[in-house]
């Protein structure tokens, strides 16, 4: 073969690709960089930062400066908390543990070049990407809602203004008014989340509206918790709460956003507030990176690592792990385990065998708490459950008041391992 | 039976006024898992409670686990007296708002005098009290000589404390979930088995524990001893 400059280079282009690499660009600390400042990211974040000593430059692309964690939202809605008690800020990930903390959207992923586009502009090279996003919506899961109606009907299951506009819509409701809540479909972020927030909301109507009717509209069967919730239901808040599930019709409801009505297998129901949560897929990040099939995105359990690209782990509600729910407990375990592989590539730290839990606290009523949770382990095919326990019901009240103000404690730690 | 002979001995101005110290020995047994009192007793989880009437707050100078709070009470001129200790024990976090003290307290007064009373022999005369281990309470899970012997790994340990900082705060903070640093490997060890063969309730922590290794428990022993 006669050796021109075209080939020439065409030949060392192929020779660099294939040679082992500790990191792109040869020279430098090794790159991580991490998508989504949440339970999943920020904890990736810090655990990389804080365990790498300074050995790996960690970059957190989050587009909000103000988080507002989901969990505990409810408890917002329900007036246990404030809004600026469930808000936290990037700045001791900054300070503290040397991230850098970019506030931006990440728009665009070339996985061949590893780099990451920003919608500023800013392109960032990673040896390692974690992508923790998240969840969006299905379109057109809900006929009648998208986006575009979300201020007339609320989500809400991102927490912050959808929040806040939410807890002001029930606010504003009649006198004996009717809220209505479309629950989602499996699999969904947060699997007691729709029925805690129906305790909350529950338990505010019946201080500030007693003659308010609540009105679920649920496409499942069974729902997490149930005979929990269902217990709770007729102890404290009888007569006011109805769930329609798919037997009725449930599995077929649509929405007038507005008309503020909806519609159960043809019956048109006319409600003051309708909070609409959608079926939901992985943050569309996934979907740009190339990494989803179906909704979400598959990973390798011992790892996190995207069945599709061994460069990209996922995290959290993105990712279809196996038995986890997605919950932002479980994403804290899953950043650990992606933490602890990720350095261990990229700076040959030991790796331990991956360890997974998940426990999930719901409020149903002053001091009333219940919980639920499972151990899991990563088998080759997907993260499998190991062990778990339901909270009982008819447990007496200073048990459920403990429940309670340990997931205040959890609350608490959490969020100081997530945010430092 | 020793301790009836301590209650004759006492001298009346002090202990058998504040309550019956009988009952406050059977009350002590919720604070035996953290404090030891009596001759021999040292620092656990808490701080030993011998001389404890007199003492200032965060004032036992070998034990280094006061929260902040409860060192700046004691700078600050707390001593611990009758009226002091009865509104600790009331509502612990009510007198020091950081205390590492994961107790609820006791509501009961009469209790709490029951129990004041039996503290107040150890401060009166501690030197000689008779017993020889009057907090030998026999511990909760009896654990084969070779468990306790095991050394944990600590590097093994911080990986599989990730696990436990979702709930428990690395700076020891207490807030509706226990402080678990500084505590002294076998206490830890035994707190793990206790929950591992399910003695102790909490089903969180039941979980937790039962699927680790007595290894690794050693190994999150020796991690958390040194944070």
């Amino acid at each position: 073969m006669k050796l021109t400059r075209r080939s020439f280079i065409g030949t060392t282009a192929a020779a660099t690709l294939a040679a082992p690499y500790v990191h792109a660009g040869g020279h430098g600390r090794p790159k991580v960089v991490v998508i989504g400042g949440g339970a999943g990211g920020a904890t990736a974040a810090r655990y990389i930062a804080k365990d790498s000593k300074g050995e790996i430059d960690v970059t957190l692309v989050e587009p909000s400066r103000s988080y507002y964690t989901c969990f505990f939202s409810n408890l917002y809605l329900g007036g246990f908390r404030s809004l600026d008690s469930i808000a936290h800020s990037y700045g001791t990930l900054a300070s503290a543990y040397g991230i850098n903390v970019v506030h931006d959207w990440a728009v665009g992923i070339d996985r061949d070049a590893r780099t990451v586009t920003l919608a500023g502009g800013t392109s960032l090279n990673y040896d390692r990407l974690i992508l923790s996003p998240g969840i969006d919506f299905v379109d057109g899961s809900v006929p009648g809602w998208d986006v575009s109606t979300q201020n007339a009907m609320p989500h809400a299951y991102k927490a912050g203004s959808q929040t806040e506009l939410l807890k002001a819509q029930i606010e504003a409701m009649p006198q004996g008014g009717t809220f209505a809540m479309v629950a989602p479909p499996n699999p969904y972020r947060c699997p007691p989340g729709p029925y805690e927030r129906v305790s909350m909301i529950a338990h505010k109507l019946k201080a500030e509206n007693p003659t308010a009717k609540i009105l679920i509209v649920d496409p499942k069967e069974k729902f997490s918790k149930q005979a929990l919730f269902e217990e709770g239901w007729n102890t404290n808040y009888a007569g006011m709460i109805e769930r329609i599930g798919p037997d009725f019709g449930a599995d077929k409801v649509s929405v007038d956003a507005g008309a503020m009505t909806v519609t159960i297998d043809g019956n048109v129901e006319k409600v003051d507030v309708c909070n609409v949560i959608p079926a939901m897929k992985a943050g569309r990040i996934c979907e740009i990176a190339g990494i989803t099939e179906g909704n979400w995105a598959p990973v390798n359990g011992h790892t996190m690592q995207s069945r599709i690209d061994e460069n990209i782990h996922v995290l959290g509600d993105a990712s279809a792990q196996g038995d986890m729910p997605k919950s932002g407990f479980s994403a804290n375990s899953q950043a650990k385990v992606a933490a602890m592989a990720v350095r261990g590539a990229l700076t040959g730290s030991k790796v331990f065998p991956a360890k997974f839990s998940n426990t999930c606290w719901s409020l149903i009523d002053t001091d009333n708490g219940v919980k639920v949770g499972a151990t899991y382990q990563a088998t080759d095919e997907k993260i499998a459950k190991v062990d778990g326990f339901v909270s009982q019901t008819g447990e007496d009240a200073a048990l459920r008041k403990a429940t309670y103000e340990e997931s205040i404690g959890w609350y608490s730690g959490i969020t100081s391992d997530m945010f430092g | 039976m020793t301790f009836v002979i301590v209650v004759g001995i006492a001298s009346s101005s002090s202990a058998d006024d504040i309550g019956n110290a009988e009952k406050g020995r059977e009350i002590f047994q919720k604070c035996a898992a953290c404090h030891q009192i009596g001759q021999d007793a040292k620092n656990r989880v808490g701080p030993h409670l011998n001389s404890l009437f007199g003492r200032a707050a965060g004032g036992v100078v070998d034990y280094t686990k006061y929260s902040k709070g409860m060192s700046r009470a004691g700078a600050d001129g707390l001593k611990w007296d009758l009226a002091s200790l009865d509104a600790y024990i009331e509502n612990p976090k009510a007198l020091v708002s950081d205390t590492r003290m994961n107790f609820r307290g006791i509501k009961d007064k009469t209790d709490r005098d029951d129990l004041l009373a039996f503290l107040r022999f150890y401060s009166d005369n501690p030197a000689n009290i008779p017993e020889a281990q009057p907090t030998a309470i026999a511990p909760e899970v009896a654990l084969a000589p070779e468990i306790l012997a095991i050394v944990g790994d600590t590097e093994y340990g911080e990986y599989l404390s990730s696990e436990c900082k979702t709930c428990h705060q690395s700076d020891g903070t207490d807030k509706g979930i226990p402080s678990i640093t500084g505590w002294p490997v076998d206490d830890f060890v035994v707190a793990m088995h206790a929950y591992k063969i399910k003695i102790r309730p909490h089903p969180v922590m039941q979980l937790m524990a039962g699927r680790l290794s007595d290894e690794e428990i050693a190994a999150l022993a020796a991690y958390f001893s040194e944070l």
